[in-house]
Order: C-alpha cells, then structure tokens, then sequence
C-alpha cells in the first residue's frame, strides 16, 4: 500500500503504470482520478487544507479496512493539498486484485471514506467570494452501503 | 497543557491554527464549554456542535469522549476530501 500527501502535481498516467507494475499478475487494476470542476466557468482557485499526521493515519486506516474486506494485491492512495485551479488533479486512488469485483468495490471504498472520514477541507475561491464546500449528507450516506 | 488545533472555518473563526490550553476539563464538552466562556469568537466558532467535527489525538471522537492523557484536541468541520 502506498499513500502520498503532497502539494506537487502529479501524472496519473504514470502513476498508474507503475501501481500497475507493482501488482504484477493481479489480474485486474481499477483507478479514479479527482479532478478540480469549474461548474459555472467563476471558480479562480481551490484551496485544499489537510490535517499533517492525522491524514496519514486516517488513510493508512482506510486502506487497512479495504485490505481486509476484499483481496488486494495492492492499493495506492495520493491526495493534494494547498493552492489547485479547475482541471488540476486532486487526487488519485488504484486499486489491483485477481477480482475485477474485488478491484472495482474496494477502489469504491475508498473514494467513500477519503471523502468524509480523511482531513481534508476545501475552499474555493470565485469571482463572486470565497466559501467553504460543505460535505453533503449523501456522502455520509454512502458509507452505509458498506 | 493541551494542544488544540483548529481546521477550516473554525480556524478561520477563532483566528489561530492552534494554541496551548491549560484546562482542567474532563471531556472534549467541559473544555468547550471552557473555551466558549474565554471570548466572543470561540462562543461563536461552538455555536452549533452538530456543524462540528472533533479529533483526540488524531483520531475522530465524539463530544463526550475523555481527555485523561490526551495531548492534542482538534475541531473542525465535516471533511471534504477526494
């Protein structure tokens, strides 16, 4: 398992070449990038502020969970934070198993929990003021199904 | 001595990123209650718990939860990750 919290960007092709090197002969590779959305064409910047150490945790918890609910030959985890613009990538999560099912559910899983259980906030910044995203209760809802 | 950390708006609200505080309180509620008797900016970061989320040493709690032992307390929001 791998997890990366940083500022830099990164190139999720390449990143998935790699994961997917590492998990040679799993049979199967699931990955989902985030990307930053500019709904109505006035968002200037997204800031992402973290938690430094209970991120990590966090994360590495998650993961842990996910390794034993399904049969993963591998997870990757990489999630930004700081200043992004619309089209940036935010974060990034694979997953590899001999099960495409296994690959598919635990890649779910993940993006689930990263969402509402891993410290991360975000602000954006628009041509007509700043504000907060606020977490949406389906998102807390989506971790029933689990 | 505690350290208190605050995320968000929250932060935003109290005007610091974190603090030392010497508190006495036996749960993360005594030492709010504590806080938003110390000025009009915490009163208002704490005005609604249910928009609140806490931490005890990096782990997610609930409002009741001890702080016997514990080092760090952080508040903020609901999380937007992903």
């Amino acid at each position: 398992m791998t997890v990366r919290i940083q500022t830099e960007s990164f190139d999720a092709g390449a990143e998935l070449n790699a994961f997917t090197d590492t998990a040679a002969g799993a049979g199967a590779v699931v990955s989902f990038t985030g990307v930053v959305r500019d709904v109505d064409g006035s968002l200037v910047a997204m800031e992402i502020e973290h938690y430094p150490g209970m991120t990590e945790k966090a994360i590495a918890t998650i993961v842990s969970e996910a390794q034993t609910r399904w049969d993963l030959a591998g997870a990757l985890v990489i999630h930004r934070h700081g200043r992004l613009t619309a089209g940036d990538q935010i974060m990034m999560v694979a997953t590899a198993s001999r099960h495409r099912v296994d690959a598919f559910q635990a890649a779910e899983f993940l993006m689930d929990y990263l969402k509402s259980r891993a410290p991360f906030w975000k602000k954006e910044m628009t041509q007509s003021g700043n504000g907060w995203v606020e977490a949406r209760d389906e998102d807390e809802a989506a971790l029933d199904r689990w | 001595m505690i350290d208190v950390l605050y995320f968000a708006w929250v932060r935003e609200r109290i005007g610091v990123p974190r603090e030392q505080v010497a508190t006495n309180a036996a749960t993360v509620a005594e030492l709010i209650e504590e806080l938003k008797a110390r000025e009009e900016r915490y009163a208002l970061a704490f005005s609604d718990l249910r928009a609140l989320r806490v931490a005890v040493d990096q782990e997610l709690t609930d409002f009741d939860a001890s702080l016997v032992g514990v080092r760090e307390v952080a508040f903020f929001p609901p999380m937007t990750g992903g």
